[in-house]
């Protein structure tokens, strides 16, 4: 079989490229943005939106149904971690009145 | 052929470039805006993978709810964020290192991707043709059907994430006048009227 990539025929290795990348850049935006907890938690998104688009290209390209199945599954699950993480963002700022991920250690974990 | 290639090249390119606008700008607000146009660009990826649902879907919830929510978040806090801009070099190289094997690695898997002989074998909702069953439908099949008791812990895990929201930004004040209905209907005639023996010439004391 060839293993090689077209550069014009987009087959399943060009989607899963890209949202290798997507995942890349969530990582090394943890990495950047040490102390903003906002920009973590958009990393955190952009992360959940590669899993995502990994878990449609397979859906496509094996023509089965269950990845986008588990794609909206996902999406719940990113939701509820969205609210939840910025619920205590907002309770922590209400109380500390910064935002600073390295003060953040009244729970000394 | 061609067309789809461009729509996908553009689409992806437009895609990585915002999600590297998100984590490279200075100022959160146009964070997301372009983390709402990187959602936006994966679900035309979506669409191009013939997935219409889940495009319509990731446009609803991360760019209705979930940006608009972090929007809101950022625009209410009072935030100095040029302190918190701080340390951007100090971690690029660490952070350009991890990212860039973990890159790599990624890269050397992906690229000679292929399915094996027996994948076909394991499928187990096959993807209908267009013509005859539309994606939605096509999915609605299976989720009420096969996938029901995922579906209800889905709704309940989306329960608790807004009671567990609700509940940890939920204060109440000193000071404010508010009708309370259950202290009102609680309250017994024992508790707040008391019958004096009045001595006549004594008063009350």
């Amino acid at each position: 079989m060839d293993t090689g990539i077209s550069l014009i025929e987009i087959g399943i290795s060009h989607y899963l490229i890209v949202s290798a990348i997507l995942f890349t850049i969530g990582v090394f935006g943890i990495f950047l943005n040490r102390r903003n907890v906002i920009v973590i938690l958009m990393s955190i998104e952009l992360m959940l939106l590669s899993v995502t688009l990994n878990l449609v290209a397979f859906s496509s390209f094996l023509n089965d149904l269950t990845g986008q199945v588990f794609t909206m599954f996902i999406l719940t699950v990113a939701a509820a971690e969205a609210s939840i993480g910025l619920a205590i963002l907002v309770t922590y700022f209400r109380n500390t009145g910064q935002i600073m991920v390295e003060k953040m250690n009244e729970m000394k974990g | 052929m061609i067309i789809s290639t461009i729509v996908f090249y553009a689409l992806a390119g437009v895609l990585i470039l915002s999600s590297m606008m998100v984590i490279t700008s200075k100022n959160p607000v146009h964070s997301v805006l372009f983390l709402i146009l990187a959602f936006f660009n994966a679900a035309g990826l979506c669409v191009l993978l013939g997935a219409e649902f889940i495009a319509m879907l990731l446009v609803i919830v991360y760019v209705g709810a979930v940006a608009v929510l972090f929007l809101f978040v950022v625009m209410m806090l009072d935030i100095n964020f040029k302190d918190l801009q701080s340390g951007f070099k100090k971690y690029m190289s660490v952070g350009g290192l991890v990212g860039g094997i973990l890159l790599a690695e990624l890269i050397v898997i992906y690229s000679s991707w292929s399915f094996s002989k027996s994948a076909p074998e394991n499928i187990k909702f096959k993807t209908p043709d267009i013509t005859e069953l539309s994606n939605t439908e096509a999915l609605g099949r299976i989720l009420y059907t096969d996938n029901l008791f995922l579906f209800q812990i889905a709704g309940l895990i989306l329960l608790v994430a807004m009671i567990g929201a609700i509940t940890l930004t939920l204060r109440t004040r000193d000071g404010v006048m508010k009708q309370d209905v259950s202290d009102q209907v609680n309250r017994k005639r024992e508790d707040v009227v008391k019958i004096v023996k009045v001595e006549t010439g004594t008063g009350v004391a």
